[in-house]
Order: C-alpha cells, then structure tokens, then sequence
C-alpha cells in the first residue's frame, strides 16, 4: 500500500535504530501521548528493539480509556431505552461502565449498533424516523471535525431525532497536567500525529518551552515512530526542547484550518473530566447552546446514576505514565481482557490491553 | 459429576457474543463446560472433528452450525458455507468425506426462493465434492426468533491408513504451511453489514478443501502432523490452539503471510488485524521440516493452493505461545483474544 | 488516538446532502469518505481518512523527505566506520 509500506522497510527501520543507538549515552523517559501509537510500538516489537536505555511510558492517548465513568454509565442507560438506536464506534463497546457495557446491553436485546462514521449515525437517523438515534462522540481532537460535521449536518437536514452524547478531550492541558505533576518522569514526548493534522502543532510551542521538554509530533508506521524516537533523543542528548514535525506529509504547524474552523461553530472549549485522573480544565469540547438540541445528555433525562470504580483498578496511574500495566496488582488476574476492571484493559490501544495481548501479559 | 455450572455466574449471567468469537471465551466454555459435562476421549482431543474406531476403520465424524448474517454474500451463501464447513472439518482429520446431514432451522416468514436458493446451493456444492447429503431435519421458529435461517451440518468420513495428524503431533522443527492469502471471509462478511460497506466488493474464500489435502496426504503420508482451518477467530486463534496442545512454541513470520492488497486494505482502515479474521477456504498444515518444500510445491499446483506459502515453524521456546517477526524485524506475542475482534478509531 | 490511513481520491461528488463526498481508494478497496476538510482536493491525490473523514491532504515532496535523514545515517556510518 502507497504511504504504508515505505515506512515498513526492515532495513530503514534497522538504519534509523541504530543511529538511535549510538546517539543515546544517558537513560531517557520519553512519553507517546497516542494510543495509536502504544499500540504500534508494541504490535511491530519496536518496544522491544529500542536501547535499554530509553524508556516508552504511554500517555492517556486513549480517549475510550479517559472517559468518565458516569458517561459510560448515561450511555447504557440510554442504550437500555427502547425507543433508542445508540450507536458508537468499536473502541467503546466493551468499555466497563459500573455494572454493565455497551455490548451486555446489546445481547439484552438493546439496540446498540457499531459504525465506522459518524455520518452513518445521521443516515440512520434518516431512515429510522420512528426512532432516536443517539451517536457516542468519543475522541480527541481528531475525531472532533467528523463529529462537529454529523451534528452540522442533522441540522441542515432538520432531523429532530438525532443527537451526539459528547465525551471529547483536548491533547495540550493533558499533557501540562502530566508535566505539572510533582511525580512527573517524563522528559520527552511524541506528540499525536493526527491530532496535529487537524490541530497543527503551535499549541505545543508554549508547553516546550514553559516545561524545557522536546516535543516531537510523529506518525504512526514503524519508520515515523523510530524517526520520532530518534529526534526526540538527539534533541535530549544535546540539551535542546523544541517542538519538531517528524509527520511532514500529514500535519502542517497551523494544522487543517477548515476542520478547525467548523469544530468552533459547534463546540467550545469546557472543563472535562479524566477517567482515572480527575477534572482538567479547560480540557475537553461541549456543544455550543445553539446546538443543545443535539445533546443527548439534555435530551434523555436518565435520572442520577451512583457511580462505582473497582477499588484494585490503578488507571490514573497508568494513563500518567507513573507505572506500567504489570505493575498493577491485579494485571492479569482479576483484570484481564474477559474481565476488565478498568478502560485501559478493554480498549483496544489502551496501555493494558496492548501490553496483555502483546507483550504476553497472559499466564497459560 | 459437576452439580453446578462452572462458568462463575457472577461474571457472565448471560452468553454474550464474545463467547462465539472463537477466542478465550470460547474456549471457556468447551474446556470448563462441555467437554467435563460430555466426558469422553474421543471429545477431549478437541480437534475439528473426532477420530473413532469402527471394526477396524477409522472415521472421522464432525458437525458445524452456521448463523452468518446475511445469508446471501459475495462469494457464497450459508448453504455452500455449511456444506464446505463440515467437509472441511473431515478434512482436517485427513479424511475422505463419505456423507453429511443437513439440518435446517427456518425463522417464520423466510422467502420460499431464498430457501430453493440455499438448497440448491448447497447441492450444488455436494455434488462439486461428490458427497450425499443422505439424511437432515427441519423446523420452523415463530418470526424473530430465527435471523432467517439456521443450519447444523454434520458429516462421516473415512481415514486412510497413511493420514496420522492430530494436534498433539506438532513438533519442533515443523514447518507450518498455509494454502493461500488470509482474511478474506471474515473481511467479505463484514462489508457487507450495515455501515461498513465498501464499494468493492469482496468475495469470502469458501471452499472445500479435501481434494487438495488429499493431494497432500498422498505425497508426504505421516510427514503430515496437523491439520486445522482456521475459521473464526483467524490464523492466530488455530495456531494458539495447536501451540497449547501441543505444547510447543510457534515463530510466524509476517512478511511471510499471504494477503489480498484489497483485504489488507480493509484491515488498515477498519483497525483489524487479518489474523485474527475468519477463513473458509484455507487451511494450515504443519509437516516435517525436511518434507516442507515439496507440501509447498504440492500446493501450488492445486487451484486452491496458488498462493501457498510457509508462514512459521515450530520451536522450543514460549511453549504454549505463538510469536511473529513483524515485518521490521521486531518481535511480538499473538496471544488470544477474549471475544470477537471489533474495528476500531484509535 | 487515530486511525488515519492514507488512500489516493477516485471520485468526487459536491453537495450531498449538503457536504462534500467522495470515493477513496486504500490500495484496492474502495470507501466513500468525506471530503468537507479538504476542499482542494483533486483526483489521484492523496488524503489521511479516519472514521470516514479525510483529515488532510498528503503532501507527496515530504513524504518522500523523510527518507533523506537515511542518506545522512548512510554517510555517517561510512565516516565512523560503524557496523
């Protein structure tokens, strides 16, 4: 595949891993904020070819991971309703919520149906007119623009029974809750390559600067990861922290400006909450007032929902990078992918997962 | 004899449709529930169909249930599916199919064309093999409780006396070999359900696949040790099984494995990984290291086999574990998933 | 975060249902994709999709640049005298 398989080439990856090896002289703490990209660095063993000396941590890259549980929990509710078509991407099916998931909820004979676009919940929504059709917006800026898109467009088309449950999260106030932490390992990070296709990357100048951390945004095939990696460290070895593209032929620093342009007709910015890390302000997207009839939150009155996270579960730990899933005391035993306790076990580019079904997590 | 059920209720009250993913859940259920609750040496060798001595000849008998969703599908339909299904299982025990049974079950309402549809389907497919369906049932279900149609086929075959594979018999030094590129069922499947379409159309690999095994058999004999179609639950679900049975290490190696430009496509955009999807007319067999070359030859002059190629071997390390050399040179575990693979965004 | 694959535009219809659509090609299979966010987009270029939008145009000169940090390695190891 064109712009696939060239930056799958063993003999490029081998060239850049070692020039990877010779420039490293200290031992580095490097943070990828993308589960994408966790999932990447493990599934093509890059994790396992990088010098002992660096160290991957992975960030909160997971969107599926970070969301509140109560969102989940007012997701099932409204799942639950029979009136409902919920409609979600993948990622978000088996996320546990307190009792239940998406996927429980549809072998009960709920209406919950996977789709690839958001667009294909508006068509539902047209050819469903009986019904709600309720579409689980998940994400973080990269996924904003197809959201605000589906909302714009159930507009144009007057629909009155589509609406979005919004759990969208932003990458920089992530990333400075992560640096401002008194606990804070991490010296360098790999910024999100797509994120930045849409965002662009000047947001990240403030926070290099303000915390002396290079930031690196990178692609996700082997060749842009061990190219970020390697940036990453020479700007480390020579003491410099700037913000660098590796993701040339995606992300331009002002990003892709007309996504951005509509994403701010439909959201702004708002405080969030982090599964796992607790309130970050001023770090998340909610519809505008203007677009509140597309809320599905104000739309179904679910009533209050008590909300129970496993006691043993250490997510926020893990999304900040402080320890590694086998760290956790109940990393594969009481939380395995058939019985999560947490997000980041479940989804499918969450730290956990990724180290459990790649890295051999399983004991046979 | 277990007095209660032992999948812990508190975890899983209800079956779940990860349970028929082919993957742990799946398992759980044969290993914890059925084959205790069965008890019997010819089940416990869990192979794809089992191996029982009658006067002397060995007959391999195997049943399958088919549920796919539409009925209709590029490449085939649930009617040729259930009948390369069964005798592909008979296959796998490196028999001859001799017969099958078909049982239908039929949702209320169900057009009588898409049934003369699926018939005729699946006789069509008999006779390409050149199998009676000789005896079957039919019910019918109240509208909703049916998803159209449902069909069991079971199927006896005869094993000739030079054909010895059995999971068990794997062993360090095999080569393993695969006839052709993979996913292409599974990924067939999937576009055509509600919001995954494509616009080009894909076609499942379903076909059956005892002549070109029986090639097989006949050149190498005993040099064959195991054989297994990989259905649901991909390439990586078969070999895991094989690797923990056996309890061997296998190596697999991408660059090595087969795959349609079109089905790979696929897998990138919708986050799959293609080894873990679903084949219907494919099959893995893993055979003595020094009878490797000539399998691979064999295969390929076979029009089921002209993609045929030697993906992995069996090792001494990670016994119970499969690993893969990705295709820049790293290393990863391909463990087994608890449910079905869905696609995903991140 | 992001599931963004690159695949060459094969068609191009404006306004349906009031956004801008197209067809995609991904090394064989083919997916109708937005194209609200890439209104320059011409036919035989290349997008990044993800979940059914393409999200930017791939520009074809850098993508090709990146491989000139190898050519540097190369002359490198030749000074060095490495591996």
């Amino acid at each position: 595949m064109k712009y696939i398989d060239e930056y799958r080439n063993e003999a490029d990856a081998q060239k850049v891993l070692a020039m990877i090896r010779r420039t490293v002289t200290r031992p580095w703490t490097i943070m990828e904020i993308c589960g994408g990209q966790t999932h990447n660095l493990i599934k093509f063993g890059i994790d396992r070819l990088l010098p002992e000396q660096i160290t991957l941590v992975h960030g909160p890259g997971c969107p599926v991971c970070v969301t509140p549980l109560e969102l989940i929990d007012k997701a099932i509710a409204i799942a639950r309703r029979p009136d409902v078509i919920f409609t979600s991407f993948g990622d978000m099916l088996r996320v546990p919520g307190s009792r239940d998931d998406l996927l429980s909820v549809k072998a009960r004979g709920g209406d919950v149906r996977m789709v690839y676009s958001s667009l294909d919940a508006v068509k539902l929504a047209q050819k469903h007119p009986d019904k709600q059709v309720v579409f689980f917006a998940v994400g973080f800026e990269t996924t904003a623009p197809g959201n605000a898109m589906a909302v714009w467009q159930a507009r144009q088309l007057g629909l009155q029974n589509f609406s979005i449950l919004c759990s969208h999260v932003l990458v920089p106030p992530a990333m400075e809750a992560i640096l401002s932490s008194p606990m804070n390992r991490v010296q360098g990070f790999l910024a999100a390559g797509h994120v930045c296709t849409v965002m662009g990357y000047w947001e990240y100048e403030p926070i290099a600067a303000k915390y002396r951390v290079p930031i690196v945004v990178t692609g996700f095939e082997p060749f842009d990861l061990l190219q970020g990696i390697l940036m990453t460290v020479q700007q480390l070895e020579s003491g410099r922290a700037q913000v660098e593209n590796q993701y040339t032929r995606a992300v331009r620093r002002e990003g892709n400006v007309a996504a951005q342009k509509l994403v701010a007709q439909v959201f702004e910015v708002t405080d969030r909450k982090w599964r796992g890390i607790g309130e970050i302000p001023r770090s998340g997207y909610r519809l505008r007032d203007e677009f509140a009839a597309f809320d599905a939150e104000k739309r179904f009155d679910v009533g209050a929902l008590s909300v129970q996270e496993s006691p043993l579960c250490i997510a926020g730990e893990i999304l900040q990078g402080l320890k590694k899933p086998p760290a956790c005391v109940a990393f594969g035993k009481q939380c395995t992918p058939e019985h999560p306790l947490g997000a980041p076990m479940v989804s499918p580019e969450g730290a956990c997962a990724a180290y459990y079904q790649y890295a051999g997590g399983s004991k046979q | 004899m277990i007095a209660t059920c032992p999948i812990p209720i508190s975890d899983y009250p209800h079956i779940t449709l990860a349970h028929g993913g082919g993957g742990r859940l799946t398992q759980m259920l044969i290993e914890q529930m059925f084959v205790p609750a069965f008890a019997n040496v010819a089940l416990e060798t869990l192979h794809d169909g089992a191996i029982l001595d009658v006067s002397g000849a060995r007959v391999a008998f195997s049943t399958d249930s088919f549920v796919v969703h539409p009925i209709f599908f590029p490449g085939g339909d649930i009617g040729s599916l259930a009948v390369h299904g069964t005798v592909n299982d008979l296959a796998m025990c490196g028999a001859r199919p001799l017969a099958l049974s078909s049982a239908l079950i039929l949702e209320e309402g169900l057009p009588m064309q898409d049934l003369w549809r699926i018939v005729q389907s699946m006789q069509d497919a008999a006779r390409a093999v050149g199998v009676p369906i000789v005896t079957g049932d039919t019910k019918v279900v109240d509208r909703g409780k049916g998803d159209g149609v449902f069909i069991n086929t079971a199927g006896i075959g005869i094993i000739p006396a030079h054909a010895r594979v059995a999971p068990t018999r794997a062993q360090v030094g095999d080569a393993i070999l695969i006839n052709g590129a993979i996913a292409e069922h599974g990924i067939a499947i999937m576009s055509v359900r509600e919001g995954l379409e494509f616009e080009t159309q894909l076609q499942s690999d379903s076909a059956p696949l005892h002549d070109i095994v029986a090639r097989v058999l006949d050149a190498v004999g005993e040099h064959v040790h195991v054989l297994r179609d990989p259905t649901r639950g991909g390439v990586a679900s078969a070999l895991n099984e094989i690797a923990a049975r056996a309890r061997v290490g296998i190596r697999l190696n991408e660059a090595q494995i087969p795959l349609a430009d079109a089905v790979r496509g696929a897998c990138e955009i919708l986050g799959l990984d293609p080894l873990y999807v679903a084949n219907e007319g494919k099959f893995i067999a893993i055979v003595a290291r020094e009878v490797a070359e000539q399998v691979l030859a064999t295969l390929r002059a076979h029009p089921l086999g002209k993609d045929a190629a030697i993906i992995g071997e069996v090792v001494a390390e990670h016994p119970g574990k499969v690993y893969l050399r990705s295709r820049i040179g790293g290393l990863r575990v391909v463990d087994l998933l608890s449910g079905e693979q869905l696609p995903r965004i991140c | 975060m992001c599931l963004g694959i690159p695949g060459k535009v094969i068609d191009i219809q404006p306004n349906t249902a009031g956004i801008t659509m197209g067809k995609v090609d991904f090394g064989g299979i083919v997916k109708e994709i937005c194209l609200a966010y890439v209104p320059d987009v011409k036919i035989g270029e290349y997008v990044i999709a993800h979940a059914g939008f393409a999200i930017n145009t791939l520009d074809e000169n850098e993508a090709r640049e990146v491989f000139e940090t190898l050519k540097q390695i190369d002359g490198l190891a030749e000074l060095t005298n490495d591996e």
